[in-house]
């Protein structure tokens, strides 16, 4: 069965909230809150209650960047300064941990920020041909919701976004 | 009757007349915006000549000599690090305490510390003298396998300032992405292909707005720690010796609350700049000036402490070195530039105090102006006293600088406002999707409290359209 991405526009956030609201509640057959995406001009955690908690790993990778940072920064000047045993210590270890407890720091704010950054790009699938859905209106003041589905259902699914009072509908097909 | 505070901000209005006024600030500024443009272009020539003139006579020319090595280019470093600290910082903090009033005015507040800190760079190099060789000052290994020495905090100076400024960058650019998807979908020509380029494919999903939340805590989470190490850091540079005067306890902290000090003055003053060059009245409001005054005179009167803590912990602490270095501070050569650094430090932000000077534009930006003159001569007379007047009597000497080194000074306000003016005009200098945002909420909340409002049959709230909190 061939599948196609819809996407209806709506003129405020409350409309595509009680849309995908309907959507949860299954009254559209063979639709879920799995195949919906919601695009909006400005952040709505509220939609979490009817798109249910989506997980984000961001903080994972800083983790990750942290302790590499930590860990890279001792060995990168531990090994620097146990090959330069010329330079005159003054009594001092050659190994300085005071001292380099200070830029270990500096490395795992540096490497931690990097990491996450990196995985935002990734994780947020960022870096993607826009699909020909897009509005352009969505980054004005309109909410959008794209939803990917079969062919059979393409009509329920428009009378439900026109219970809305949905403002346009796009579809496309997928290949 | 309720009392009902101004607002910070109208909710009233459209998200469309947002990205309208703002998208029209990049394109259409008045005519004191090319003016000031001009300005700083010319200051940086005299900058540029006066750099030409020191490379080629040499350091003599900028009056370097024993037994001041470092003096104001050092000076003016640490101002310049200083001054890069509100807008990031306080960005980050207001960000994790909910302060949604900081939602106008915090992007150019973070492109002032990019600029800041990238104005801050260019003084290491300048004072080196040989700038062709101006990559030893980074922490590589030399040919003959030499390393810096990682017990310095001026190796250290290196490592937190660069990675100050590209987590300043960062956290910047990724505040931007999703007004550079609205400047990609609202522009033409050469600026639809860099806001393309840019946004990186942005699309506002839920899924991004997820990722985006959470990057932009965790950022601000990192910065906050970050900025205050770089500038005790920097402080380190002079407590970790054992000079008067530079040898205190107190200096990370004093030098922290002296970078926000300073920060915050500048923001003072590039609001009162913006709101007039891009018409900004409606976002810029006087409300949220006011916000920013009340905290800069908080940090004033930290600053102010902290002055005093040290002062009072020399003369107590009885070293004679310290304390003489204190005594001719206040009494010597270098005594009214002192009087004149605690004037504008510590007695001037009272005019903060007056609801009637915070709102008034041109009080504050000669206020602000002020503030900031006694913040370079703070650090000013961090450098110099202490070299004239070190442990070795016969090295003693007084230095106010040559024409050269002022000229030099003088042209990095210059390049400042250069790069800040010309990103204010390429990129869009109030966030507005997040100014959106605080419409959205506030019209929200507002709407949730009439409503609890009318449950209760409680009268409604009258609206003082002049009114306000002291």
């Amino acid at each position: 069965m061939s599948k196609k991405r819809m996407m209806g526009l709506f003129g405020d956030f409350e409309e595509a909230h009680d849309a995908i609201a309907d959507i949860r509640r299954n009254e559209v057959p063979g639709l879920t809150v799995d195949d919906v995406t919601m695009t909006s001009p400005i952040e709505h955690p509220e939609v979490e209650e009817v798109l249910g908690e989506r997980p984000v790993h961001i903080q994972k990778f800083t983790l990750f960047g942290a302790i590499f940072g930590v860990v890279f920064g001792f060995m990168f000047l531990a090994a620097a300064q146990a090959s330069f045993l010329v330079q005159p210590q003054g009594g001092k270890p050659v190994i300085a941990l005071p001292s380099n407890i200070v830029l270990m720091y500096e490395m795992l704010i540096f490497f931690a920020v990097w990491l996450t950054f990196f995985a935002f790009i990734f994780l947020s699938g960022l870096l993607k041909k826009r699909s020909s859905l897009y509005s352009e209106k969505v980054s004005l003041d309109q909410v959008a919701i794209i939803v990917e589905i079969d062919e059979s259902i393409g009509e329920s699914v428009k009378g439900l976004f026109e219970k809305h009072r949905v403002l346009e509908i796009r579809e496309e097909a997928i290949r | 009757m309720t009392m009902v505070t101004e607002k910070d901000i109208n909710e009233q209005i459209a998200w469309a007349k947002i990205n309208t006024d703002v998208l029209k600030s990049m394109e259409n500024p008045r005519p004191a915006y090319w003016v000031t443009l001009a300005v700083c272009i010319a200051m940086v020539s005299t900058a540029v000549v006066a750099e030409y003139i020191q490379y080629t006579v040499g350091m003599g020319t900028a009056n370097l000599n024993n037994p001041h090595m470092w003096d104001m280019y050092i000076a003016a470093f640490v101002f310049w690090i200083g001054m890069s600290h509100s807008g990031t910082l306080l960005s980050a903090i207001l960000h994790l305490i909910h302060a949604d009033w900081r939602k106008p005015i915090y992007r150019f507040a973070e492109a002032m510390t990019t600029f800041s800190l990238l104005t801050a760079g260019i003084f290491p190099m300048i004072h080196l003298g040989r700038v062709w060789n101006l990559y030893w000052v980074l922490p590589y290994v030399s040919d003959r396998g030499i390393w810096p020495n990682f017990r310095s905090p001026l190796v250290w100076d290196a490592f937190a300032i660069t990675t100050y400024l590209t987590a300043s960058m960062l956290f910047l650019f990724v505040g931007m992405i999703p007004d550079l998807a609205i400047c990609r979908d609202n522009t033409t020509g050469w600026r639809k292909k860099l806001y393309g380029i840019l946004a990186l494919g942005w699309i506002g999903s839920d899924r991004q707005w997820r990722h985006f939340r959470k990057i932009y805590l965790l950022m601000a989470c990192f910065l906050i720690p970050l900025a205050v190490s770089v500038h005790s850091i920097v402080s380190a540079d002079f407590a970790m010796s054992i000079m008067p005067g530079w040898h205190i306890t107190s200096f990370p902290p004093y030098f922290v609350a002296g970078a926000l000090y300073s920060g915050c003055a500048a923001i003072i003053t590039l609001f009162i700049l913006l709101r007039y060059f891009f018409r900004f009245e409606d976002y810029m409001t006087l409300p949220i000036m006011e916000k920013t005054a009340k905290l800069t005179f908080a940090i004033a009167m930290v600053w102010t402490y902290l002055n005093l803590i040290e002062f009072a912990s020399v003369w107590y602490g009885h070293d004679v070195y310290n304390k003489e270095l204190l005594i001719a501070k206040a009494t010597g050569a270098y005594a009214w530039i002192f009087w004149i650094m605690l004037f504008c430090g510590s007695v001037l932000p009272f005019a903060l105090a007056f609801r009637k000077l915070r709102r008034h534009m041109p009080t504050m930006f000669v206020v602000s102006l002020f503030l900031n003159l006694g913040m370079f001569f703070e650090r000013w007379m961090i450098v110099a006293p202490t070299l004239s007047m070190s442990q070795e009597p016969h090295q003693w000497d007084i230095m106010y600088g040559s024409i050269v080194e002022w000229a030099i000074v003088f042209g990095s306000f210059g390049w400042f406002g250069m790069l800040f003016l010309i990103f204010v005009k390429v990129f869009p200098s109030v966030s507005m999707y997040e100014v959106k945002e605080m419409v959205f909420h506030r019209k929200r909340s507002a709407g949730e409290e009439d409503l609890a409002r009318m449950t209760d049959h409680a009268k409604p709230v009258t609206q003082t359209t002049g009114g306000g909190s002291a």
